[in-house]
Parts: structure tokens; C-alpha cells; sequence
């Protein structure tokens, strides 16, 4: 495998990078940054105080807006959503701890569109792995890797963030 | 359209997930306990700037209330809309049934029109459930209250207000003040609370408006305030149902109120932290005194709100059990 827990503080470091050359070239003004529940809300924390950013960092729990909800159900366990009542015509910087089919990030920028139409939004990950499915990608991320069929990478967290890949029989 | 060909309980679909809502009888704590904790998780969209998610967009969710109600059909009608569905709120008194169609003809018309859930309220006991077994199989019925029989997400509104308020149920003593021959709602309540694990449920009522062997509903019967609000926690009033009571059960009201209904010197007799719900409407002086129902201990109004994110959690889950985009 081509990442592993150790990799973690180069992969912020990589991603902090990333974040600043993008926030300098799309000239994004007074960001409001937003971390999606849960692992998303670790790496944005981490990113947030990198950046020193003046906003509070915002929540964004997807479950009420997930495209497979008749599939896995309701979590009766669901955070609500923390965003400033004023997202419209902001610069935001929404953050995630791994890129994987995009549906996570759409349903995400289907709540974000109903508090408001931000001026751009930026995307942000630690890991971006292979399986798209929606025509979506980050802007900036910590690595790319590519897994063998069946495996599954996870973010734990939030002390100590931890990479956990798992092998799934019968997965595709 | 097909007979429904669901397990034993009606109320649950073959995964044990819920499919109809139409009486607290039968469930178990952890599903009660299931439907609070999302209800919760709904709770705080109201104080967001878009109360909206989009769960239910694409479905159809029709009021089909033959009984009069202002307060539980708007909670329903919101819930539905916050929930992104499309509400049909048939209006029974110009509708086909009171022209002389049967109720099994107007499900079936509806059924065409591809309703997903009815919601029913019908001054009938077994109304909601005889339409829940004779509907189509993709169409999920909510109880909004039967005749005497239940009302069983006023019971879980209830719930969700007491468990805010008092955290669990294990030490709690609750007492259901009034009209219990006649509510539905304290039927429900009383099967909530003793389900929850409540550790006392009293009813408080003159004899005329308790029903016979009583305490097989899983309660101890008082009748008279003093005795029966002694260390409780949870003080509920119900509405005197004048609607219902067709021979002399009470003196006068004045005399109820005097014996029965709700003071500030009586509120002293519970617990000081003790709390004081109504599922409305309320007839002040009657069951409650003004300085009461507007007091601090009254939790009166966040009932009519809670009354919101708790529908629209029994709505969602009965909704995924039936396959959202199917």
C-alpha cells in the first residue's frame, strides 16, 4: 500500500500547500472554511488553525441530503449542520478526509446552495482516491493513491487521526 | 393494486423497519427510543434559515383528515414540506366520500394518483389501521388520530418533550390529569411511558371519566390533585372532549375545574421542577388556569413545535422503509 498512518503530517502539509497557492491564484477573499462531518471536520480543524483563517469553521452534516438514503437508511444519530446564517456571495473552502465516487461532495454543495449562492467554492481533501462516479474533483489534495479492487480507505480520528484500509470480500 | 403482504405486525416492514405508524401498542423501547433520537436530529432545522432538506422530494403525502383539526393537520402539512414531499390536504366535507363513496373507493382513487403516504385522522377507531391493510404495498399510512383508540405521534411529541426536558425515563413519575375515558392521547402516552420504562404513570380523573379496570392500562388511578400530583414530575392535562360525552358526566365546569383542573396553588403539589404539558387546544379555567399555561413550568408551546421535527422523523422512516426513489 502507498500510504499509511505515518504519511498523515506530510499529506497535511502537501494539502496546506496546495491550499495556500489556490487561495492566492482564485484570489479567495476572508474564506469561510466548512468541514464535512465527520472526518472532513478533523482534517478542516487542522487546516483552519495551518491558516489562521478569521471565520469560525463551519459544519456540514450531509445525511439529510445523501442520494442513497432509500439504501442505508436514516442515522438517527445525525449532527446538525453548523454554517453562518450569510453563505451568500462567499468565498468558501469545503474540506473532506477522502475523495472517493464525488456523491459525498455534491450532496454537500446541495446544502451549502440552500443557505445560499457562494461566489466559488473550493474543494479540499486529504486523500483523493480512484472511483469517481459524478463528474466532480477536488481542487486541492493531500495524495492521490489507488487501490486494488475491494478495498476500502478510512480516516478515524479526530485524536489521533488514523488511515484504516480494509480489504472487503465481494466488494467490486 | 396489490394486498399488502407485510410480517405479523403490521406497523413493521419484513427488515423489522417501520412501514406504518398507527399505534404505539406493539413497538419496542429501542424503536420509540429510535424515533426520538431522529426527531432530535431534526429538531434544530428550525431554528436554520432554510428548513428544508430534500429527503422526500418526488413523493406525495396526502392529509386525508375526516375529523376537524387545525394544529395536528399544519404540523403535518410543515413536516411533509420541510421534508421536500408534495402535501394533497383533501378536504373530506367537499370530497367524494361525502357524496356517498366509500372510503376503500376514495383510497383507491388517491392509490392511482400515486400517492406514497396517507396520513389519517378519523373520528372511527381502526380507521388508519383497516386503510393500512387494504392499501397498495408502497404506501405508507400515519395515524393522526382514531376515534378513542390511539394518537400516537401526539404520545411521541410528548415524549420528545419530556425526555428534553427530564433526559430519560427510568426515575420519572408522570401523572395524566382529566378526560382519560375519552382521549386518545392519553391512551397512547400511557403505552409510551409504560414502553419508555417510566417508573409511575398515575391517571387523575373523577370515576365518570376513567375507563373500567383501568389499571390494566399499566397505571394507578387517583381521584382527587392533592393525593395524585404528590412528587411528580411530569404533569399532563388533557382537553375536556365535549365533543364526545353524549350523557351528564360532569357536575358543571366550573365545579371540574375546582376539583380538577390545573392552579398555581396545585402545581406546588409536584415536584418544583415539575413540568406542565397540554396537547391542546386548551379551555382556560376549565382544565388550567391562564397564569399556569403561560407560566414558566409550562412546556405547552415547544410541544406544538417539537410536534414538527417528530412527524417528520416518523415520516422519513417510514418513508426509507418503502424505498425513497423507488
Amino acid at each position: 500500500m502507498t500510504i499509511t498512518t505515518q504519511d498523515i503530517p506530510a499529506l497535511l502539509d502537501t494539502l496546506e500547500t496546495e491550499l495556500r497557492q489556490a487561495i492566492a491564484s482564485r484570489q479567495l477573499h476572508n474564506p469561510l472554511m466548512i468541514g464535512i462531518h465527520s472526518g472532513g471536520v478533523w482534517i478542516a480543524e487542522r487546516l483552519h488553525q495551518r491558516l489562521n483563517l478569521a471565520e469560525p469553521l463551519g459544519v456540514l452534516d450531509i445525511s439529510f441530503y445523501r442520494d442513497d438514503f432509500s439504501q442505508i437508511g436514516m442515522n438517527p444519530k445525525i449532527k446538525t449542520s453548523q454554517l453562518p446564517s450569510h453563505v451568500e456571495g462567499r468565498d468558501i473552502i469545503l474540506v473532506d478526509d477522502v475523495f472517493y465516487t464525488g456523491r459525498t461532495v455534491r450532496a454537500a454543495l446541495n446544502e451549502i446552495f440552500d443557505y445560499g449562492r457562494p461566489n466559488q467554492v473550493l474543494l479540499a481533501v486529504l486523500i483523493e482516491r480512484d472511483g469517481r462516479q459524478i463528474p466532480l474533483r477536488p481542487d486541492c489534495c493531500g495524495r492521490q493513491v489507488t487501490l486494488q479492487p475491494g478495498q476500502r480507505i478510512k480516516l478515524t480520528g479526530p485524536e489521533p487521526l488514523s488511515i484504516d484500509i480494509k480489504t472487503i470480500e465481494h466488494a467490486a | 393494486m396489490q394486498p399488502n403482504t407485510m410480517s405479523a405486525n403490521l406497523q413493521l416492514n419484513e427488515e423489522g423497519k417501520l412501514k406504518h405508524f398507527l399505534s404505539i401498542e406493539g413497538f419496542s423501547r429501542e424503536m420509540l427510543t429510535e424515533i426520538l433520537d431522529t426527531a432530535a436530529s431534526f429538531a434544530g432545522m428550525s431554528e436554520q434559515q432554510v428548513k428544508k432538506v430534500p429527503l422526500l422530494r418526488g413523493k406525495t403525502i396526502t392529509n386525508l383528515f375526516f375529523e376537524n383539526s387545525t394544529r395536528t393537520r399544519t404540523t403535518f402539512e410543515l413536516a411533509a414540506t420541510r421534508l421536500s414531499a408534495d402535501v394533497l390536504n383533501i378536504n373530506i366535507a367537499t370530497s367524494a366520500t361525502s357524496k356517498g363513496e366509500s372510503l376503500l373507493d376514495t383510497i383507491r382513487n388517491l392509490e392511482a394518483m400515486h400517492v406514497d403516504m396517507f396520513v389519517v385522522r378519523h373520528a372511527i377507531s381502526g380507521a388508519a389501521h383497516f386503510i393500512a391493510e387494504n392499501c397498495a404495498q408502497h404506501i405508507s399510512v400515519i395515524n393522526a388520530g382514531d376515534g378513542r383508540h390511539a394518537h400516537p405521534t401526539q404520545a411521541m411529541l410528548d415524549m420528545f418533550t419530556i425526555r428534553q426536558h427530564k433526559h430519560d425515563f427510568d426515575n420519572l413519575k408522570v401523572a395524566i390529569i382529566g378526560d382519560i375515558l375519552h382521549s386518545r392521547v392519553a391512551r397512547s402516552q400511557i403505552q409510551a411511558l409504560n414502553i419508555l420504562g417510566a417508573k409511575e404513570v398515575r391517571v387523575i380523573a373523577p370515576k365518570t371519566l376513567l375507563p373500567a379496570q383501568v389499571e390494566r392500562l399499566g397505571v394507578k388511578a387517583y381521584h382527587n390533585m392533592e393525593q395524585g400530583l404528590d412528587d411528580i414530575d411530569v404533569i399532563i392535562m388533557l382537553r375536556l372532549q365535549k365533543e364526545r360525552m353524549n350523557s351528564a358526566l360532569l357536575p358543571s365546569e366550573s365545579e371540574y375545574f375546582k376539583c380538577f383542573g390545573l392552579s398555581a396553588h396545585k402545581v406546588k403539589l409536584a415536584k418544583p421542577d415539575a413540568i406542565v404539558m397540554h396537547p391542546g387546544p386548551i379551555n382556560r379555567g376549565v382544565e388550567i388556569e391562564s397564569s399556569v399555561a403561560d407560566g414558566p413550568q409550562s412546556v405547552i408551546l415547544q410541544q406544538v413545535s417539537n410536534g414538527i421535527a417528530v412527524r417528520m422523523a416518523i415520516m422519513s422512516m417510514a418513508m426509507q422503509s418503502s424505498g425513497v426513489n423507488q
